[in-house]
């Protein structure tokens, strides 16, 4: 009897220890976010979404023009990355017997775990280092190359839970396979493929690491894609790392947007995902 | 004759049937031959990244061969390179990283599928995933600005104090250190490991639960006799992912490892590692030897990943087979 109180004690001691646990890892998210707010929300202003950078050690000044490159180096990526994933990610699920599927299947789950530096010094090699010079869309490459595996593999999955005689009443119907595929499967699985996809924009539009030495960055406000760009996480990186305090102050605005742009995409596309498909389970 | 040569028509005027069948057999292939080629287009693209970086890195790989990763020198003046302290750093760090992420992660993963109530496990495990969706380079800001001073004021002056005994926790605290950066990457990984696990242990069959329980079992010894034995694999491959990320991660650790080329006993003592190497020097290296040896470094830290997360991807297949377990966008 004594035994056994004290195994149920332990059992709850264990429950009590897990709960701190779970305590312990949301502490850093909302002292993050808290930290966030409170050192960027007072440099937010008009001028900070209107305005370049005022010259170094001096007050004011904005980022437009990183949040005009991210939009564009972005745009760019998912321009080439969304309709090589998605069809790909089409063509994994469609035909799952094929050798290919098992090998495209594999080597997307290797350069998902790429680390994104590596992709970059692949970028510079293949474009930068070929055109001398670097360019915005050596950056939109790179990222491309990291957003490609995360929509396929998002794809695949989702319509694999589309249930087959859906597609068989299609078939049946006389359908050809093209339009069963496009017309039935994936567009029930229309609203999963965008939720993919949005995270996959939220996920690149935060990485640094391969914009280093493709994108560059820069000062100015430009639209010339063959051309060093500036980006809102290089900002912050630049920011952040150099030596004024109001640099310091628009590092923290900068990320404030970053992050707020980041959570709007993948909390979105989170919700959005509740009606049709659970991706979490 | 003509009215025979009709008849013999006739076969063809059924034809308007059989032309549409054809377009739709000769669409569907131009479909199939399409998906195929989005398809093929991703082991070429991984074909063609080895050889580029293989190709950038040729110039290093000539001249110090495997002793690249054992030597210890690093000096772009005169041109001789070695990377043993950055794959020191590397695996230093991330070993850092998941001593602390690991038992975290493996709490929650099973408190949040095994004990919490319903109504929380989504919102907590969403609010979780949240961590993975922070850029990296906020969490570098982040640990600049908050967590290095938090650390050098109070945490790493206590861990002096307590365990100054080891050699891991002597010496001078700057800040930007070993641990610094080690702490950070906890906090980056947790998420990744917490899902994987998380989804690894809610594929055990609830039998496996009824079991235990009915044997006379507590909840806490139904978890850690039997559900946890069955998915272990999983989980080993969900921290083995974890490390995976760990390292590769860039922005954060160069922003707070303190970037040394140097080999030290203390956690409280700056290093680096091979990603922040080459975020930091690549951009402003001159010397294509210098470039060379960074693109060599790149080219060990993406074989040192693939084989890291094949062999993850191997063991979460073992619970859940071939699921999208850790692959899909988190």
């Amino acid at each position: 009897m004594n035994r056994r109180t004290l195994r149920r004690a332990f059992s709850n001691l264990m429950v009590g220890l897990m709960m701190g646990a779970v305590v312990a890892a949301l502490l850093p998210l909302i002292f993050i976010l808290l930290n966030l707010v409170v050192k960027g929300a007072g440099s937010l202003s008009f001028a900070f979404f209107t305005q370049t950078p005022a010259p170094a050690g001096e007050t004011g000044g904005g980022v437009v023009h990183a949040i005009a490159g991210t939009l564009m180096i972005v745009g760019m990526a998912c321009l080439i990355g969304l309709p090589v994933g998605i069809a790909a990610g089409i063509y994994c699920a469609e035909y799952p017997t094929s050798r290919l599927t098992w090998v495209t299947r594999f080597v997307a789950d290797v350069l998902n775990g790429t680390p994104s530096i590596v992709v970059g010094v692949f970028a510079w090699t293949w474009i930068v280092a070929t055109q001398k010079h670097f360019s915005a869309l050596a950056g939109s490459a790179a990222l491309a190359m990291l957003m490609i595996p995360m929509v396929l593999r998002t794809t695949e999955e989702l319509i694999k839970l589309v249930p087959n005689s859906l597609r068989e009443a299609a078939l049946a119907l006389g359908y050809p396979r093209w339009r069963t595929s496009l017309g039935i499967v994936v567009r029930t699985t229309l609203p999963g493929i965008v939720t993919g996809s949005l995270l996959a924009v939220a996920r690149i539009a935060g990485e640094t690491a391969p914009l280093l030495f493709t994108a560059l960055g820069s000062q100015y406000l430009s639209y010339n894609l063959n051309q060093p760009m500036a980006a809102l996480p290089l900002t912050v990186f630049t920011y952040a790392t150099g030596p004024y305090e109001e640099w310091h102050q628009n590092a923290w605005a900068a990320a404030l947007v970053l992050i707020l742009v980041v959570f709007v995409l993948s909390i979105g596309a989170r919700l959005a995902i509740r009606r049709g498909f659970d991706l979490n389970g | 004759m003509t009215a025979l040569s009709e008849r013999e028509l006739t076969p063809d005027a059924a034809a308007p049937a059989k032309p549409s069948l054809e377009r739709g057999s000769y669409s569907d292939q131009i479909f199939k031959g399409l998906l195929t080629l989005a398809a093929l287009a991703i082991p070429l693209l991984l074909c063609f990244l080895v050889y580029e970086l293989w190709s950038g890195a040729r110039l290093a790989i000539g001249k110090f061969g495997f002793d690249f990763v054992t030597t210890s020198t690093w000096d772009p003046v005169t041109e001789e390179f070695g990377a043993f302290p950055l794959i020191f750093g590397t695996l230093i760090s991330s070993l850092v990283a998941l001593v602390i992420a690991v038992p975290l992660s493996l709490g929650v993963a099973i408190y949040l599928t095994e004990f919490a109530p319903k109504a929380i496990r989504q919102p907590v495990a969403f609010l979780l995933s949240l961590l993975a969706a922070i850029p990296s380079v906020v969490y570098g800001l982040w640990g600049i600005f908050v967590l290095i001073p938090i650390l050098r004021k109070s945490v790493f002056p206590l861990l002096r104090d307590v365990f100054g005994f080891l050699p891991l926790f002597q010496g001078a605290i700057y800040g930007p250190s070993m641990l610094a950066a080690g702490i950070i990457l906890s906090i980056m990984v947790m998420p990744y490991v917490m899902s994987v696990s998380r989804e690894v242990l809610m594929a055990v069959p609830n039998t496996q639960r009824e079991a235990s329980l009915a044997l006379g079992a507590t909840r806490w010894e139904a978890v850690i006799t039997t559900v946890v034995p069955y998915a272990r694999s999983g989980i080993i491959g969900a921290v083995i992912l974890g490390l995976g990320r760990a390292l590769g991660e860039t922005m954060a650790v160069t922003m707070l490892i303190g970037n040394r080329h140097e080999i030290a006993a203390s956690l409280f003592a700056p290093g680096y590692t091979m990603a922040a190497a080459i975020a930091n020097e690549f951009s402003e290296a001159v010397g294509d030897m210098h470039l060379s040896a960074l693109a060599y470094v790149a080219f060990v830290l993406f074989v040192v990943t693939v084989v890291v997360n094949a062999g993850a991807r191997l063991l979460i297949w073992r619970v859940a087979r071939g699921s999208g377990i850790g692959s899909k966008a988190l």
